[in-house]
C-alpha cells in the first residue's frame, strides 16, 4: 500500500516560543504511527537514487520498508549495515543535498522524509534494547591508536573493534564526541544520545583515552614506539577564524567555537556548572552556516532578546541546512542579510556596543558558482548589539602535522590522505574527515572513518 | 581520575599540590602549564607546572585560591582525585643560547616563574631571580629559589622582608650596576610586566612575558585566549604562553581579562554562602 499524500508527515516539534527558552530537543521524534505512515510514502524505485545520494549508501527502500511493515529492529540493523551513528546522522545531515534531494517523490511534492525514519529507527532500537548484551568480537591480537573522538574517530574505532583489533581512542577534551559533543547543541543533538553511543563502542571494548592531546602529551611515532601498529588521524578542523576587522579583541566578541563549547561542553546554560558566559541581549553572529545557526538560537536560549544572522549574501545562498534556517526563524532570530561587517564598536571599557555593517549587492559568479557579493558604497549602518559571536568557518589544526615527521599536508593545509583510503604519506598513518577535508559534514567523516577501517585492516593483514 | 599525592600551604592563600598524571609527567617542560577540572560540574582552568617526577608519574601545581575554582580546588586533600588534569600544554621555555637571563616575578606569579628560573638554572643558565612580594607574610617558595637560581633578590613592596621597593626598582639597579643579562623574563600581574617591559626596552634587552589569558580548551580550537603580539592576534595557550614582552598589547590584556570578573565575584559569593566552599548537589 502506498501513501500517496504529497507532504512529509510533519515532525512533532516544541513551540517555538517555548523552545527557544529551553535546551531540550527541537524535535520530538515520530510515533510508530507516523513513522509507518511516511515510510507508505515510499514508491520502492527499483533504482534507488535515494541510496547513491547517501554518502554511505544506506539500503533507503530496504529499510523503509521495514518500518511500513512495523519491524523496527529489523530496520535499525539494515542502515547499521552501512552507517555507525544513525540516531546522530538522522538528526543532522543536510538531507535535503543527500537522499532526500534526489528522492523521485521530491519531484512532484516533498521526499519521503528518510531522515526523520532514520532517527526513528535508531532511537527506536535505543529505547527498546537498553540491555543488549553486547558480543565482543574475537581478538585478532593487533592493536590500533584512533587519534580523536569525533564521527570519523568513532566510526573507526567501531569497524576496528568488530573485526578484532584492540583499539584506543585519544582524545584532547575530557569528553568524546568532537563536534557532537562541543558543537552540536544539546537541543538539536542530544549529549545522551552521543554518549550512548561511546558507551556502546567501550562496552565492544574501545579504550577511550581523554585528556590525551596526541602532539603534545605523546607523538603519533611515540605511539608506535607503544605497540600500536597502525594510526587513525580524525583530529577534526576546530581552529576558528576571525574576520581581522577592528574590534575584534573587545569584550564580548566570541569565536563560535568558544561560545559553543562553553554552552554544550561546559554546560554554562546549566546553573550547576561553573563555566561561565556573558549574558548578553542583543546578539549578532557573524556567518550562515549549522554553526552560525547553532550559535544563533543559543544566544536566544542564554536569554537574548534581538538575535541577528548577519550574512553577506541571500537566503538563497545561505549554507546552513534548511530544517536549521526554518526552526531559527520561527524561534525568533532575525537575518539580516546582504550584509557585511566591516567594524566592531566598544565602550570606552571595551565592551562590545555595536556592530558596523554595510549592505552587500550580488554581482557576477565567483568560482564557486555563487553570486559574488560586493559592497555598496556608503551603505553603512551600526547594528546595536552587545555580543558578536564569528561564525566564518574553521582551519585546520597543524599539532600532528607539525609533530610528525614524514607526514605531508594537503593543498587545503589539512593532512594528506586518500580521500577513499585514508592512506597518508606515512606508513601505517590512517586519515580521515575533517581533518582532511577542512569543515565538512558528519556522514563523511563518519564515512572516512569506516573507510579508513578497511584500509587499516588491509594493511595489518599483509603486514 | 587524578589522585592528589602531596598538599603544602605556602601562605594563605597559596599552596602547592602534588598530582598523579603520569601522561602529562611524561612529557612535562619548563614553562608549559596544565588545564583541569576539579569535578564533572567544574570549569577547566589553566595552571603552570611548577615541577613534574616522570617517574613517579606526578606533577606539582601551585595555585592561588583566587575565585571559584581555585576555593574549591583548595577543599581537595591528599587522597582525593580530581575529574580530569590534560597537558602538557603551551610552548616550552626556550633556553638555546643564554648564559645569563634574570627572572622577576610578582607576587604569585613568582610560582610560575619558579620552574622557568629553576629549569634555565638546571640547563647551567646563571639566573639571577628577583621575587617581588607584598608584605613579608606572602612570601613564598624562598628556599626553593634559594637552591635554584644563582642569585636570589627578595623584594617587598613594605620593606618587611627583604629590600623595600618594586621588583623593577631591583632589576634596574642590577643592570646599572652592570649585570649584563642575555634575557630578562618577568611573570606577575600584567601591569608588573609591562613595566619591566617598559624598562628593558630602554636597556634594549630581550624580555620574555608569560600570559594569562582566559582559556577553556588550551589546543587552540577556541579562540577565547587570543592576545595581540606584534599586528598579530596569537593564541596564548599554543602559540604561548611566553611571549615576546615588547609586543604585547598591555592595555587590552588586562581589560580582557577582567571580562568574567562580575559573574564570577557573584558565583563565588554563592559557593562560599551556601556551603562553605564545598560544592554541594542533590
Ligand atoms: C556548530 C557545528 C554544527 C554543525 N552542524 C552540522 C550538521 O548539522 N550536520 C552535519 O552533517 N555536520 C555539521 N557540522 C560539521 C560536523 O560536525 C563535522 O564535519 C564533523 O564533526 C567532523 O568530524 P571529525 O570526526 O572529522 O572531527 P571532529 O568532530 O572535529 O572531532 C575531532 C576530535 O579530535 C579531537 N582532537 C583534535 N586534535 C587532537 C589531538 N591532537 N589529540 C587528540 N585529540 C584531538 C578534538 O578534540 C575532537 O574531539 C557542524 C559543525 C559545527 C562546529
Ligand atoms: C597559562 C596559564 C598559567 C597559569 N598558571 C597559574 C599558576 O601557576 N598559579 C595560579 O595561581 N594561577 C595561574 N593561572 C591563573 C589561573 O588560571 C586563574 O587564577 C584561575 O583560572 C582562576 O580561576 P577561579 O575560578 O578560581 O577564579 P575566577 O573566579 O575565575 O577569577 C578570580 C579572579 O582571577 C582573575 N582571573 C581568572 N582567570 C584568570 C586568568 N586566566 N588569568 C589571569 N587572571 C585570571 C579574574 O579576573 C578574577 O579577578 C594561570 C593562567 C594561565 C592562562
Ligand atoms: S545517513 Fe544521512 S544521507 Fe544517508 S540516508 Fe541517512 S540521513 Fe540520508
Ligand atoms: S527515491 Fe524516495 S521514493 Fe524512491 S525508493 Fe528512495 S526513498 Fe523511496
Ligand atoms: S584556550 Fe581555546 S584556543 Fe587557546
Amino acid at each position: 500500500m502506498i501513501n500517496l499524500v504529497k507532504e512529509k508527515n510533519p515532525m512533532p516539534e516544541q513551540d517555538p516560543m517555548v523552545r527557544n527558552k529551553n535546551f531540550k530537543e527541537v524535535s520530538t521524534g515520530y510515533t510508530e504511527d507516523m513513522a509507518i505512515n511516511e515510510a507508505m510514502r515510499c514508491l520502492k524505485c527499483r533504482k534507488k537514487p535515494c541510496t547513491t545520494g547517501c554518502p554511505v549508501r544506506v539500503r533507503i527502500p530496504e529499510f523503509i520498508e521495514k518500518i511500513a511493515e512495523g519491524e523496527f529492529e529489523e530496520a535499525y540493523q539494515i542502515i547499521s549495515d552501512t552507517s555507525s551513528l544513525p540516531a546522530i546522522c538522522g538528526r543532522v545531515c543536510p538531507q535535503e543535498n543527500q537522499c532526500e534531494g534526489v528522492c523521485v517523490q521530491g519531484v512532484k511534492g516533498e521526499p519521503v522524509a528518510i531522515g526523520r525514519l532514520e532517527r526513528f529507527a535508531a532511537d527506536w532500537h535505543r529505547e527498546h534494547f537498553k540491555d543488549e548484551v553486547i558480543e565482543k568480537a574475537e581478538g585478532n591480537g593487533h592493536k590500533v591508536a584512533v587519534v580523536g573522538s569525533g564521527p570519523a574517530g568513532l566510526a573507526c574505532a567501531g569497524d576496528l573493534i568488530a573485526k578484532g583489533y584492540e583499539v584506543t581512542v585519544f582524545e584532547s577534551l575530557h569528553k568524546e564526541g568532537g563536534v557532537l559533543a562541543y558543537g552540536i547543541p544539546e537541543f538539536r543533538l542530544p549529549k545522551s544520545i552521543v554518549a550512548a553511543e561511546v558507551s556502546k563502542l567501550a562496552d565492544k571494548g574501545v579504550k577511550f583515552v581523554n585528556n590525551a592531546v596526541v602532539g603534545m602529551s605523546m607523538t603519533v611515532d611515540e605511539l608506535f614506539e607503544d605497540g600500536y601498529e597502525a594510526v587513525f588521524v580524525g583530529t577534526g578542523a576546530g581552529l576558528p577564524q576571525f574576520m581581522n576587522i577592528p574590534g575584534e579583541n573587545l569584550l564580548g566578541v566570541y569565536s563560535a567555537n568558544e561560545y559553543l563549547t562553553r554552552i554544550n561542553l561546559m554546560k554554562a546554560y546549566i546553573p550547576e556548572y561553573d563555566t561561565p558566559i556573558h549574558i548578553s541581549k542583543r546578539v549578532a553572529v557573524i556567518g550562515g552556516g549549522n554553526v552560525a545557526m547553532d550559535a544563533a538560537r543559543c544566544a536566544k536560549r542564554m536569554g537574548a532578546e534581538e538575535v541577528y544572522i548577519v550574512y553577506r549574501r541571500s537566503m538563497d545562498e545561505i549554507p546552513a541546512r534548511k530544517e536549521e534556517i526554518h526552526h531559527a526563524i520561527e524561534e525568533g532570530i532575525k537575518f539580516q542579510l546582504l550584509t557585511n561587517p566591516v567594524a566592531i564598536k566598544g565602550t570606552d571599557k571595551a565592551y562590545v556596543c555595536g556592530l558596523e555593517c554595510v549592505e552587500m549587492e550580488l554581482g557576477e559568479p565567483d568560482s564557486s558558482g555563487r553570486r559574488r557579493p560586493v559592497e555598496k558604497k556608503g551603505s553603512n549602518f551600526v547594528l546595536d548589539v552587545d555580543a558578536v559571536i564569528m561564525a566564518i568557518g574553521t582551519r585546520l589544526n597543524k599539532l600532528i602535522l607539525e609533530t610528525t615527521e614524514n607526514l605531508e599536508p594537503n593543498k587545503k593545509g589539512g593532512i594528506g590522505a586518500d580521500e577513499k583510503t585514508g592512506e597518508t604519506s606515512h606508513e601505517g598513518i590512517f586519515a580521515g574527515g575533517d581533518a582532511v577535508t577542512g569543515a565538512a559534514t558528519v556522514i563523511l567523516a563518519m564515512g572516512a572513518g569506516k573507510n579508513a577501517a578497511d584500509s587499516i585492516d588491509k594493511y595489518l593483514e599483509s603486514n | 581520575m587524578y589522585k592528589i599525592v602531596g598538599k603544602r600551604r605556602l601562605n594563605s592563600t597559596i599552596t602547592w599540590l602534588e598530582i598523579e598524571a603520569p601522561l602529562v609527567a611524561r612529557k612535562a617542560k619548563p614553562g608549559q602549564f596544565i588545564i583541569l577540572r576539579t569535578d564533572e560540574y567544574g570549569e577547566r582552568i589553566p595552571l603552570t607546572m611548577a615541577g613534574h617526577n616522570s617517574e613517579k608519574g606526578t606533577i606539582d601545581i601551585i595555585y592561588q585560591a583566587v575565585g571559584k575554582t581555585t576555593l574549591l580546588l583548595d577543599q581537595f586533600e591528599v587522597g582525593d582525585a580530581l575529574a580530569d588534569v590534560v597537558g602538557p600544554l603551551g610552548k616550552p621555555t626556550e633556553m638555546e643560547g643564554l648564559k645569563r637571563v634574570a627572572v622577576v616575578g610578582g607576587g604569585t606569579g613568582n610560582a610560575l616563574a619558579y620552574p622557568i628560573a629553576k629549569g634555565m638554572h638546571d640547563a647551567g643558565i646563571q639566573v639571577d631571580m628577583i621575587a617581588g612580594f607584598q608584605t613579608k607574610d606572602v612570601v613564598i617558595l624562598e628556599d626553593e629559589f634559594r637552591a635554584g637560581t644563582t642569585n636570589l633578590y627578595i623584594t617587598t613592596d613594605d620593606g618587611t622582608y627583604g629590600e623595600k621597593g618594586f621588583t623593577t626598582d631591583k632589576l634596574k639597579d642590577l643592570i646599572e650596576s652592570g649585570n649584563a643579562y642575555d634575557e630578562v623574563v618577568a611573570v606577575g600581574p600584567p601591569i608588573m610586566m609591562k613595566f619591566v617591559c617598559q624598562l628593558t626596552k630602554k636597556y634594549d634587552i630581550k624580555t620574555v612575558v608569560s600570559l594569562t589569558a582566559y582559556m577553556v580548551d588550551g589546543t587552540g580550537m577556541c579562540g577565547g585566549c587570543r592576545v595581540v603580539i606584534g599586528d598579530e592576534n596569537k593564541f596564548a595557550c599554543v602559540d604561548g604562553p611566553e611571549f615576546d614582552g615588547q609586543l604585547v598589547d598591555w592595555d587590552e590584556l588586562i581589560q580582557r581579562n577582567s571580562f568574567y570578573q562580575e559573574q564570577e565575584k557573584e558565583d563565588m559569593s554563592h559557593i562560599c554562602r551556601l556551603t562553605g566552599g564545598v560544592r554541594y548537589h542533590d
